[in-house]
């Protein structure tokens, strides 16, 4: 058992300031135990979002030192000696203490065409589909929307662009969708326009802290803007499109 | 009165886990109008811990599997306890039920002809499991939540209910408060379905989450529903032990499913010593036919490492107990070791079970592509629940309340096996759902007492003016019932302990109920916990006195002063109600006969 130091922001959005707490921290402690003590002991009130405590869940969501992170899944021991500074993510509404409202998030996904397949292959109802047909969408279905990939987002934490930038949790979300075998839908206008996918300029830094090691801005962000650049801007379609007298979508 | 809103529905829905958002889903696709009550946020519920996979009878990789053998199979691993209809309609209608949701968005593993892959699993006797590798309850819970947000639904995050709501016997709603503002909200509605999951917080070492405070079992305790069988508390054999802060966390049925082994500190397969006579016909003599087993050869036999939960969990216990367990207390389960049989073991196993490599790697500091893992038993799952109408899931007492997934109990009897929670919340989820929609057309409006919400919104407030405890908060509480109920009415039972457990729960109710809570209304977790507790109490009492009643060991219910299962045991459930002095009752409810053909089947399939 050894004593760290934790500096917890507590506040709500008419203010707010980090209070420090001592715990007794015991082997292989993650933050969110250290939060958990700090509610038992010392804060009943300390408001903190959490449930499967396991990294499958994606609700215990903050800044850890800085860095956009699970506070299930970082452990003490990989944190640097000193103080430990735990903060709510900053994309989003403060409610309270480490809670923000993200309530924005589940309004975009909603917005984005829904899912919708073609007719069954087979007369049970089921589809035929290979194995390497399925692991490329299946990367995407492994998000535990997290947000810490909006959170982190420059377009949305510094630029605060929530009104024309769905952000990349909802590109990966599009890219499960378009990359199914058996969607029909096409979301391809949509990200170009209300979806606003051209403001990312792809700095990878959604991949660096996505804790599923999802590799948004390789395989969903790139290949998605491929498509909208394919559709829109290539300049030989756009010539064919003229001369045939219809000028795309 | 203090200010509420009031919110209309035709059906509402408490509970946002695969069970609630499945009966949502199938409530809208019936034309009315539909409130999802979710604890948390949508989608985080506990469905995206389940792992290894969904039980159907596909008969996609065995072609010899068919609803009659699963359903052979559940009442076998439930030690004939359970409720047979709804083991007959769960075998029957599970393969459409996850079928239907690649319609909806779900991409599972396949065979190599394209097919929806299915592994093995405990108490299955062909691979049955279709999964997604180790994430599946995500998956499941993703798809249904991308589903439901288009079909109308009217979601309530973090909105927890702490009342239903009566009139004449009849439930027409509930009494609820926002986590943000703790603003109240009153649900009135036609008819009302529980999903709210498992008891496992009433227990120390648990995989459950926070959320997981019984509070269906207590609401519908309350309103005057059954609650059955709640003497079967399932712990998972294999939970992680180290470091103490990961204890319980589950390590899914799937690794030994993929050919993982339990060792001793000997370095024995221990599971080889002691196979229960149910079993014995289909267990592997050897660790060479139990691999050719995992390898998919169709004359094999199961590893034992492959028996029901109850019996791993007990043998597991017995080795730590006899001086063989691991330096922290558990077993070794070593899914490494196929390195011995399979080439690139190292990229099998992460390709098969990513999420348990990831999980030990960041938690443990293990790698079980190279080391075994240390695991014990962990609280898992509640098989009693509210005694339900097998065919409709409405409750046996209260009209207009349903039940499904984990809180309605029937299906699992004495065990359940693994994979078959989430058929159970796909086919009774939509099974609630259809019928509480019916219910709803066929019933007329209903109307609320203003004495019950003004009773329900003074008891809510009631913590944040009481006194908070001192040193002993409500998390404290919480922890001292969860010792008592670890120590003395979990995995290994006995009579002495279970009615020191009444006793100290029983005083433990008092206490909740005048426990205080500092803080104000905003988002005060303190508060919430105050408010959870009576549920977790009311459950424990059910359990305990459950526990108590049943002189015999059977599935999950382990007496260590009546060691053996008695046939006589075998043909009644326990049920429990509340009194008409308010104390908790209990008697005997005779297991209706089985059908010929069911019986039938049974014989057949053991002979």
């Amino acid at each position: 058992m050894a004593t760290t130091t934790f500096k917890v922001w507590r506040g709500d959005s008419a203010g707010g300031e980090f209070q420090t707490y001592e715990v007794e921290v015991d082997h292989g402690y993650v933050v969110l135990d250290a939060i958990h003590q700090i509610q038992a002991e010392q804060a009943t009130d300390m408001a903190v979002r959490w449930n499967c405590k396991a990294g499958k869940c994606g609700s215990c969501s903050a800044e850890i030192n800085g860095m956009p992170r699970l506070m299930c899944m970082t452990r003490l021991d990989d944190l640097p000696e000193g103080p430990v500074t735990v903060e709510p993510m900053r994309a989003f509404p403060l409610l309270r203490d480490l809670v923000t409202d993200v309530s924005w998030n589940y309004e975009v996904k909603a917005s984005i065409k829904q899912f919708t397949p073609k007719a069954p292959d087979n007369a049970d109802g089921s589809w035929h589909m290979e194995q390497y047909d399925v692991e490329r969408a299946q990367e995407f279905r492994k998000c535990i929307e997290c947000f810490l990939c909006q959170d982190v987002c420059h377009v949305l934490r510094d630029h605060a662009m929530h009104d024309r930038f769905a952000g990349p949790r909802h590109y990966v979300y599009a890219a499960n969708l378009e990359m199914n075998p058996i969607d029909t839908g096409d979301r391809v206008a949509a990200l170009r326009d209300e979806l606003g996918i051209g403001y990312c300029n792809i700095t990878k830094c959604c991949t660096k802290v996505c804790p599923e090691g999802i590799t948004i801005t390789d395989n969903a962000i790139i290949p998605l803007k491929e498509r909208v650049v394919d559709r829109s801007y290539d300049p030989l379609a756009k010539l064919i499109s003229l001369v045939k007298g219809n000028g795309g979508d | 009165m203090a200010e509420h809103q009031v919110i209309e529905h035709d059906v509402i829905v408490i509970g946002a886990g695969g069970a609630g958002l499945r009966a949502a889903v199938e409530a809208a696709a019936q034309g009315v109008s539909v409130g999802l009550i979710c604890k948390s946020l949508l989608g985080k519920a506990h469905t995206v811990m389940a792992e290894g996979g969904v039980a159907a009878a596909l008969g996609n990789v065995d072609e010899r599997d068919n609803w009659k053998v699963h359903f052979a199979d559940t009442m076998r691993g439930g030690q004939y306890l359970n409720n047979w209809r709804m083991a007959e309609l769960h075998a029957q209608e599970s393969p459409a039920r996850v079928r239907e949701l690649e319609g909806w968005g779900a991409l599972m593993d396949r065979t190599p002809d394209g097919k929806i892959l299915q592994r093995n699993f405990g108490g299955h006797a062909y691979p049955r499991l279709a999964h997604v590798g180790d994430r599946t309850g995500l998956e499941m819970i993703r798809t249904l939540q991308d589903h439901g947000i288009h079909q109308g639904l009217d979601v309530h995050m973090e909105v927890t209910v702490t009342r239903l709501l009566m009139e004449g016997g009849r439930c027409v709603g509930a009494f609820a408060y926002d986590r943000e503002k703790g603003r109240f909200r009153v649900f009135k509605a036609k008819a009302v379905v529980i999903a709210t999951g498992g008891i496992g917080r009433a227990f120390l070492v648990t995989s459950n989450s926070w959320e997981y405070t019984g509070d269906g079992h207590a609401l519908a305790y309350e309103a005057g529903a059954e609650l059955v069988d709640m003497e079967f508390v399932q712990f998972h054999p294999t939970g992680m032990v180290w470091p103490p802060s990961v204890r319980g966390i589950l390590v899914t049925e799937g690794v030994r499913g993929e050919g993982g082994i339990l060792k001793n500190s000997e370095g024995k397969r221990f599971m080889f010593d002691d196979i229960p006579p149910l079993y014995v016909d289909q267990t592997a003599d050897t660790p060479e036919e139990g691999w050719r087993y995992v390898m998919g050869d169709r004359e094999a036999r199961r590893p034992p490492e492959l028996l029901t939960r109850d019996h791993v969990a007990r043998k597991i216990v017995k080795e730590v107990k006899e001086g063989r367990g691991s330096p922290h207390g558990g077993v070794y389960l070593d899914i490494a070791w196929i390195k011995e049989h399979i080439k690139d073991s190292e990229a099998h196993i992460k390709k098969k079970l990513p999420s348990m490599y990831h999980q030990f790697k960041e938690l443990a500091g293990i790698d079980i592509t190279k080391e075994p893992m240390e695991v014990g038993p962990t609280t898992h799952y509640a098989m009693g629940g509210i005694r339900v109408d097998g065919d409709t899931q409405m409750s046996t007492t209260v009209p207009g309340l349903f039940a499904a997934g984990e809180c309605a109990g029937g299906l699992h009897g004495a065990n359940r096996l693994g994979g078959n929670s989430l058929s159970d919340l796909l086919v009774f989820g939509k099974r609630a759902g259809e019928h509480a929609a019916k219910f709803a057309q066929s019933n007329g409006a209903v109307s609320l007492r203003d004495e019950a919400v003004a009773a329900a919104e003074a008891d809510a407030l009631a913590p944040l003016g009481r006194d908070p405890g001192g040193d002993v908060g409500p998390f404290r509480l919480q922890y001292e019932l969860q010792v008592i109920m670890q120590d003395k009415a979990g995995i290994a039972r006995e009579g002495e302990g279970l009615a020191e457990a009444h006793a100290e729960v029983l005083k433990l109710k008092a206490r909740a109920a005048a426990m205080g809570s500092s803080g104000n209304r905003e988002f005060n977790p303190g508060w919430h916990t105050t408010l959870d507790l009576p549920n977790l109490v009311t459950v424990s009492e059910a359990v305990v006195m459950a526990a108590q009643a049943r002189k015999e060991s059977r599935g999950a219910h382990s007496r260590l002063d009546y060691l053996t299962k008695d046939p006589a045991w075998a043909t009644f459930n326990h049920v429990i109600k509340k009194g008409g002095d308010g104390s908790m009752e209990i008697r005997r409810e005779d297991i209706p006969p089985m059908r010929q053909e069911l019986k039938d089947i049974i014989t057949e399939e053991q002979g």
